[in-house]
């Protein structure tokens, strides 16, 4: 291009309008723009036409009517006869619902395995190879599959159990856990909780700007752990304990039909729920252990011999030299991944596991309202990676300042 | 004088001793990487309690336990409380299906020839020091295609029927998975290219629509790309215009794989470095011809190992065409499931396996592939 701007500065060489850069260029984006505004033209023509055929009335309209079919899993009350607008938001909440708790099991996975893979110990370390390349050679669909049908299906029958520490229970219905029962006054230990967050956050940052200034560190951690435990607590005690955990009821005995766990008594986790975040949790996990483990080993050695030098320990060195440069290269990927797996929870179609493309497929096929619905689905998921491509400009942004 | 014979001076080099046992051959080695500390030690037993709970059930199952031969299901079923192994022979039995879908058996070698000619030309371009590239791509990547089209599809001319025409509904298995997968491959390579280009062009208008095309479909999940090519391609067509379901699920695959390739590609012009445009500006060449003597041939050597991995990342993907109702290997496999000749416990197990170690092997090899590319590509570029 640099080209063109000697032409343009030095030698006025108006030869003709084909030879100039600028006019080229106009004429090429012309074309472009025509190219694209005929083919919209086409395209939107065409579908007015093919709607008209079919008699299908476009607009959001159809988000009022009722749906008339069931949603086994739904985090706020849906019926039949709710409308299908509400569908879809429950489609999406467990849409996040997955991504949330894939991504909470996807990261703990695979950060142990990502550090296992560093490890001197041979056998953890081939452990953990083999692991990674095992996972991210099978397709996540087959995987999906195999927890569903193949795992999930070989648990105990209704009138059985497995139980781990008699807290959680397993079986073809599903995992059983202890349910959280809030009482009145239970409200004082969620406002404690922020409180405590807040005053985390204000400690943290007095304690920053005094080791600036003085050099003097405070045990921040065991701070922030203790506000967020005890007050929360001091809050439960002083209200008279108003949260107990209501247990699953397994009725043991009686007639052999009622036997089983009683209904609506502790949380039901569904086995589609269960086989689709432990397919994406361990999926994930291979992924983000790749780039734990390329991470780590970007902060050249260099740095942990300097650090030794300076008299640091082990532990001081991993926490305060490492560690802090090797999320500057770990996060981005990392947040990548984090997308991948909300991306990848729209496979829940393929169990009938009720997210937002699953329940959307079920409102098209009904309703017919193909261009609506597969527009929901792109501003759903188009909104949620901007919004991580957002958060990581700003975290680029962010380290990019830090670094000198 | 006679002091001096009071000292010994050794005139050649003492023995050189063996090192001990405990720092060589194995049991060095296991000192040093498995038992070295006592917390070491512990992850070691952890590690290989660990790996034993899982490879010993799997043995037990693939190999041990399994049945090789049979006609039906009898042969499978798990006899006398024993549990049931592998079933190999619903495999065996199933395998021109999970290969060939329902192609029609007499039509089966066209097929075959597609396998070989792919393989033959795949494996001299793949190869780095094998002769004739430009032929070689030419060839796989243009002339190619077009044969493979009509050997699968079927040739009639002017009424006379050449090969019969098969339908696509008829394909499937890793027929469908391979088409889909190398289809969409060679098929957005071209248009991720000029995707890429335009995402660094300064023309404002290009760069906003590469971007806008690029980010919108890496934004979106897949299946909805396929949902949107099933239901939402035919309202776009003029009456009575229809596509086959797979060719609408390759424009949808295509238009999806040329978004990661723009990608892919663009990391490969980044990394030219900038006196190479300047050089073959200073020697008069415009954008196209430095682009295609100059840029690319180096960018996109570079980026071999990162088209190998979009490779793999829609192999592995083709399986979700199965949710829109064709039938991929994995797709056929489960429909084999509802095959009551061969129902027993452990088919479901067995199916799934069978399927595992094929994608595994593909995409295992395709990986090992790249990684020896980049290493190999790695030399030039060290600085």
């Amino acid at each position: 291009m640099s080209v063109m701007e000697q032409d343009s500065a030095g030698a006025p060489a108006r030869a003709s309008l084909l030879n100039d850069p600028k006019a080229r260029g106009l004429f090429y984006q012309l074309v472009l723009i025509v190219a694209l505004v005929t083919l919209g033209y086409v395209i939107v023509t065409n579908t007015i036409a093919n709607l008209e055929r079919q008699n299908i009335a476009s607009g959001w309209g159809f988000l009022e009517n009722t749906a008339g079919f069931g949603i086994i899993q739904s985090l706020f009350p849906y019926s039949e006869t709710s409308s299908y607008g509400t569908a879809l938001l429950v489609g999406l909440f467990n849409t996040i619902l997955v991504a949330v708790v894939g991504i909470f099991f996807a990261t703990i996975f695979g950060f142990v395995i990502g550090i296992a893979r560093l490890s001197n110990n041979w056998v953890i370390n081939r452990l953990a190879y083999c692991y990674v390349e095992l996972v991210r050679n099978v397709p996540l669909l087959l995987q999906i599959f195999f927890w569903y049908f193949a795992v999930l299906r070989a648990v105990p029958g209704k009138r059985e159990k497995w139980s781990l520490f008699d807290t959680f229970h397993l079986n073809i219905g599903g995992m059983r856990l202890p349910k959280p029962i809030w009482e009145t006054g239970s409200h004082m230990i969620g406002i404690a909780l922020i409180v405590a967050i807040i005053a985390s956050v204000v400690v943290s940052n007095w304690a920053r700007k005094r080791q600036e200034a003085t050099g003097q560190q405070f045990p921040m951690f065991w701070t922030a752990v203790g506000l967020i435990v005890g007050l929360p607590f001091i809050a439960y005690l002083v209200m008279g304990m108003p949260m107990y955990w209501e247990h699953p009821n397994f009725v043991e005995t009686g007639p052999i039909l009622r036997r089983g766990f009683e209904l609506n008594v502790g949380i039901n986790v569904i086995p589609e729920f269960l086989a689709l975040t432990a397919a994406l949790a361990i999926y994930t996990a291979a992924f983000i252990a790749e780039i734990v483990r390329a991470g780590i080993q970007a902060v050249s050695h260099g740095q942990t011999e300097a650090a030794h030098a300076l008299g640091l320990r082990n532990g001081p060195t991993l926490r305060l030299v490492v560690i802090p440069q090797a999320m500057r290269v770990i996060i981005p990927p990392l947040t990548s991944q984090y997308l991948n797996l909300t991306k990848n929870s729209s496979l829940a179609v393929a169990i009938a596991f009720p997210d937002l493309v699953s329940v959307g497929g079920t409102v098209l096929n009904q309703t017919g309202q193909a261009i609506e619905i597969i527009g929901i689905w792109m501003a759903v998921y188009l909104s949620l990676s901007l919004l991580t491509s957002a958060f990581m400009n700003w975290y680029n942004q962010r380290m990019a300042l830090v670094e000198r | 004088m006679s002091d001096t014979k009071m000292f010994h001076i050794r005139t050649e080099e003492a023995p050189l001793l063996p090192a001990p046992v405990s720092t060589t051959g194995v049991i060095g080695w296991m000192r040093q990487n498995l038992f070295s500390s006592i917390s070491n030690t512990i992850l070691t037993v952890i590690g290989i309690l660990i790996a034993y709970s899982i490879v010993a059930p799997f043995i037990q199952f693939a190999i041990v336990d399994a049945v090789w031969n049979g006609e039906n299901r009898e042969a499978c079923l798990p006899q006398d409380g024993a549990h049931g192994g592998a079933c190999w022979a619903y495999v065996k039995a199933y395998f021109p299906q999970f290969i060939y879908g329902r192609y029609p058996t007499d039509e089966i070698w066209r097929v075959n020839v597609v396998y070989a000619l792919f393989v033959l030309l795949l494996v001299p371009l793949a190869w780095p020091s094998a002769p004739f590239k430009r032929t070689n791509a030419i060839l796989f990547l243009v002339v190619f295609p077009i044969v493979a089209y009509f050997l699968l599809t079927g040739l009639v001319i002017g009424g006379s029927v050449i090969l019969p025409i098969v339908e696509t509904a008829r394909w499937g298995g890793l027929l469908v998975t391979l088409v889909i997968a190398v289809t969409g491959i060679v098929a957005s390579l071209p248009l991720g290219i000029a995707l890429a280009l335009g995402r660094r062009s300064k023309m404002p208008i290009i760069k906003m629509v590469s971007i806008i095309f690029i980010e919108f479909w890496r934004g979106v999940p897949l299946i909805t790309v396929l949902f949107m090519s099933s239901v939402m391609l035919p309202l776009f067509l003029p009456e009575g215009v229809t596509f086959d379901k797979l060719l609408r699920v390759l424009i949808g695959v295509t238009l999806f794989s040329a978004a990661y390739m723009a990608e892919v590609v663009r990391g490969g012009l980044q990394a030219i470095p900038k006196g190479q445009y300047e050089g073959a500006m200073a020697l008069g060449l415009r954008f196209w011809p430095m682009m295609y003597l100059i840029v690319l041939p180096q960018a996109l050597k570079l980026v071999i190992p990162g088209i190998v991995n979009t490779f793999i990342g829609l192999f592995k993907d083709t399986t979700l065409v199965l949710i829109v109702g064709m039938f991929d290997l994995l797709g056929q496999i489960q429909s084999s499931f509802t095959d009551p000749t061969w129902s027993t416990p452990s088919q479901g197990h067995t199916g799934y396996l069978f399927a595992a170690i094929v994608f595994f092997i593909f995409c295992f090899g395709m990986s090992r592939y790249s990684i020896f590319m980049e290493n190999k590509l790695h030399t030039g570029h060290k600085r």
